[in-house]
């Protein structure tokens, strides 16, 4: 009988709390900010750095600033486990809450085709920050989602221009072998098209080689690589798949300076495991390591010193955790674009999807939030949402990440026209028509 | 007393061969579905419908097919996530290859292809039973999946690889593709999962079902009293694979939108067999529960922390709802180890003596 006590106890507390809950929020001056971070699974070490530098990031304006302009943010975390299904089920759970979602950052290629289709509809932003559909990045056919600093093809793009400054020009690559190692999903393939072209452009001798979903298993994918003995490697890899092949790099005696990852590719998590083995792998990223910023100073002085983080201190400054500060500035600016012109009080999806069309994030306006040197100024306008960011090639000592080359320009004249048709063939699929971006305001 | 059939007589053959024969059970069976016509569509909010009961009906078509084929012929299989995902690719060919096609035609067409690949990968089944037989489906799945990855001709050689459900009308309402609304795909789904619940249903009390339950018990003896096993067990996995056909076309185009082969890897194929095996084995109504219990359980467990208004980390959270849900299935499999629909059947058992049981 008691056990019966017990339950009809917890049923009435449920039933006292659930209308309790509710009533919290969707007041005072308050915008909610949803966050679908996966911190369990196959790729929490990937997940985890990012969605810790996110909360961090939005957190230390809460409590420095009092949120932006005088409107807090409301963060709420939704766990995917990098799932597409789980991904699905966040959206629909927080995007009506508290007032209503402005806007999505899904960390997932999976998730973000997903939700495109979705975002025009539900008239929610989706920033898919340097991952998600490419061909999305035409905002005449997809005025919802946003890609900038940039893309997979502009990244793709980069680093081949980045291997021509290393053989001694782009003419150089000419009978040059690379091969672009992918995880064999729609995120892994993104790149492969680019790549495709530019092979062709530049005489280089391209292979395709896939690796299966989670990638633990590569033992074939580096024989290949060691049969083909290519001058450079690039990869497109994500979570347990990374660590794996710069192992495997490492045990077959590949030369690690002509192995580069893309900045989905080149974390702490995924040259650590393989210890000495992964001095001198590259990779690219479009902003830099480390913590010598203002901000990473007044994230610990306000969240960490106060105990409202979530991760531990020592991951502080770390790639995929200055990843998701990057994400969360780029957001928080877009408000403060909005703002501006629509006054400072919590906006509305059309709002912000104004702000993030008119985002023109300065060197100055970098220097203003802390991250002077951190990353590049991002412009966005109604036709491009990726900004065609240059990127920077990272080396990994043994110890930490250093940058070592100059920023890299994208080669927009090969990837903007790929681009653009790209985007009918896809916006068509939906049934969207373009907009005429001369009548924006 | 609740349950009591005293004074309903049979006086036709029919109604004593009736799906339900009694009136109790007519009328919930009834109000259920009324229900869930009606008053579902009008009370439940997009989240209800798009996160919860949309992915529930899908799963349940698919465990109604694996059922079928595990729990009525007796054939253990592990390539549901590959037939699904035959469906899924089958029907993003057909609609692109022919627009104008009834988006339900399509679904058919899908299962259709489905059953064919199913029956070829139940070739083996002649030979090999058991653990054995599963490993064989298993193969399957890999294989399935392996070549939906790799020949571009499925996705229509889109960069990504992924297949996306275009926008389709029927009757002029929009039902696939990002325009169509959550109740018009709930309804969808919900009508072609009760239009083969009834097929099932009727399937496993004639002579199809009956051949397939002598092959399950044993299949020596059935073979003795003139059950062919070639046809029997072949046309078992043509039935299942289109049923899962038809739910991995579903899946696509009523539930995701868009899909990569990842959306039907083994995960789903396991998901698939647990709510066969947590519903019931070789029961039509426990396909149902077994898919209410493996897809809704999680979510009710994802948001029943802040139901109760404790905020707590959401790692945290998704690690007790994952030991939660592993020891919810052990203790219900431990209570009754024979599914959730022989717990109806008991419950109905006592209702009818209710309230003087002896």
């Amino acid at each position: 009988m008691t056990l019966r006590r017990v339950m009809i106890a917890l049923l009435v507390a449920a039933v006292v709390a659930v209308p309790l809950a509710g009533t919290v929020s969707a007041q005072a001056k308050e915008m909610f900010v949803p966050s679908l971070v996966y911190r369990t699974g196959p790729y929490a070490p990937s997940g985890t750095p990012f969605a810790n530098g996110m909360w961090d990031y939005l957190t230390m304006l809460n409590e420095r600033d009092g949120g932006i302009n005088g409107v807090k943010l409301v963060v709420e975390e939704c766990e995917t486990q990098y799932d597409t299904k789980q991904g699905v089920e966040c959206y629909e759970r927080l995007k009506g809450k508290s007032g209503g979602a402005v806007a999505f950052n899904p960390l997932s290629t999976g998730i973000t085709y997903q939700l495109i289709p979705k975002a025009g509809v539900d008239k929610i932003v989706v920033h898919s920050m340097g991952y998600g559909m490419t061909a999305a990045s035409d905002g005449r056919w997809f005025p919802w989602v946003f890609t900038f600093p940039t893309t997979y093809w502009s990244q793709a793009s980069s680093v081949v221009r980045y291997i021509g400054q290393q053989e001694g020009g782009l003419e150089k690559l000419k009978g040059k072998k690379i091969v672009h190692i992918y995880h064999n999903s729609p995120y892994g393939k993104e790149a492969n098209p680019t790549l495709e072209e530019l092979a062709q452009k530049y005489g280089f001798e391209l292979t395709l080689l896939a690796v299966d979903h989670p990638g633990q298993e590569q033992k074939a994918t580096w024989l290949q690589v060691r049969r083909l003995n290519p001058q450079w490697v690039y990869m497109s890899g994500w979570g347990v798949m990374n660590q794996v092949a710069v192992k495997e790099a490492a045990a077959i005696n590949f030369p690690m300076d002509h192995f580069i990852g893309n900045w989905w590719s080149a974390s702490e998590a995924d040259v650590i495991p393989a210890g000495d083995g992964a001095k001198g792998y590259k990779g690219a990223t479009f902003h830099a390591p480390g913590t010598a910023f203002k901000v990473h100073a007044d994230i610990v002085k306000f969240v960490y010193d106060k105990g409202k983080n979530i991760g531990p201190k020592d991951k502080i400054g770390e790639a995929l955790y200055n990843r998701g500060v990057v994400n969360a500035m780029y957001m928080t600016e877009v408000f403060r674009t909005a703002m501006a012109k629509f006054g400072n009080k919590p906006l509305t999806t059309e709002q912000v999807r104004w702000g993030y069309e008119h985002l023109n994030l300065t060197e100055a306006r970098l220097d203003q939030v802390g991250l002077k040197g951190f990353t590049h100024a991002v412009k966005v306008t109604c036709e491009d949402h990726e900004g065609s960011g240059p990127v920077l090639i990272q080396q990994w000592d043994g110890k930490k990440w250093n940058v070592v080359s100059e920023w890299i320009p994208p080669m927009k004249e090969v990837v903007r026209p790929k681009l653009e048709a790209a985007a009918i063939e896809e916006g068509k699929k939906l049934g969207y028509t373009a907009r005429d971006c001369s009548k924006e305001n | 007393m609740i349950y009591r059939e005293a004074g309903q007589f049979k006086s036709t053959y029919a109604s004593d061969q009736a799906v339900f024969p009694i009136l109790q059970d007519r009328v919930i069976a009834g109000l259920v579905l009324v229900a869930a016509v009606i008053a579902v569509p009008l009370v439940a909010n997009e989240y209800w419908l798009q996160a919860v009961l949309i992915p529930f009906l899908i799963y349940a078509l698919a465990a109604l097919g694996l059922n079928l084929l595990t729990g009525y012929a007796g054939q253990v299989s592990l390539g549901t996530g590959g037939f699904m995902a035959v469906g899924a690719y089958a029907a993003f060919k057909i609609t692109s290859a022919f627009p104008g096609l009834n988006i339900v035609v399509a679904f058919l067409l899908a299962g259709l292809a489905a059953a064919l690949v199913g029956v070829l990968f139940g070739i083996p089944s002649l030979r090999i039973k058991g653990f054995y037989l599963a490993v064989a489906t298993l193969a399957a799945q890999f294989f399935l999946i392996w070549l939906f990855n790799k020949v571009a001709w499925f996705t229509n050689y889109a960069s990504s690889g992924t297949i996306t459900a275009p926008p389709r009308r029927m009757l002029g309402i929009m039902v696939t593709g990002p325009e169509a609304t959550a109740p018009v795909r709930y309804l969808v789904a919900l009508g072609l999962v009760a239009l083969f619940a009834v097929i099932a249903k009727n399937l496993v009390r004639g002579r199809v079902g009956r051949s397939w339950m002598a092959i399950r018990d044993r299949d020596i003896a059935a073979e003795i009293i003139g059950v062919r096993p070639l046809r029997t067990k072949l046309l078992a996995f043509a039935i299942s694979s289109f049923f899962c056909g038809v739910a991995g076309a579903e899946y696509v185009f009523l539930y995701l939108g868009s899909a990569e082969t990842l959306a039907f890897d083994i995960n789903v194929s396991f998901l698939v067999l647990f709510m066969v095996i947590i519903g019931g084995l070789g029961s039509v109504l426990g396909s149902f529960l077994g898919a209410a219990f493996i897809v809704m359980v999680p979510i009710l467990l994802t948001n029943a922390p802040h139901l109760l208004g404790l905020a707590m980390p959401v790692a945290l959270q998704k690690q007790i709802e994952l030991m939660v849900f592993g020891g919810l299935i052990v203790a219900f499999l431990i209570v009754e180890p024979h599914g959730l629909a022989r717990l109806w059947q008991v419950a109905k058992d006592k209702l009818r003596l209710w309230p003087f049981p002896y």
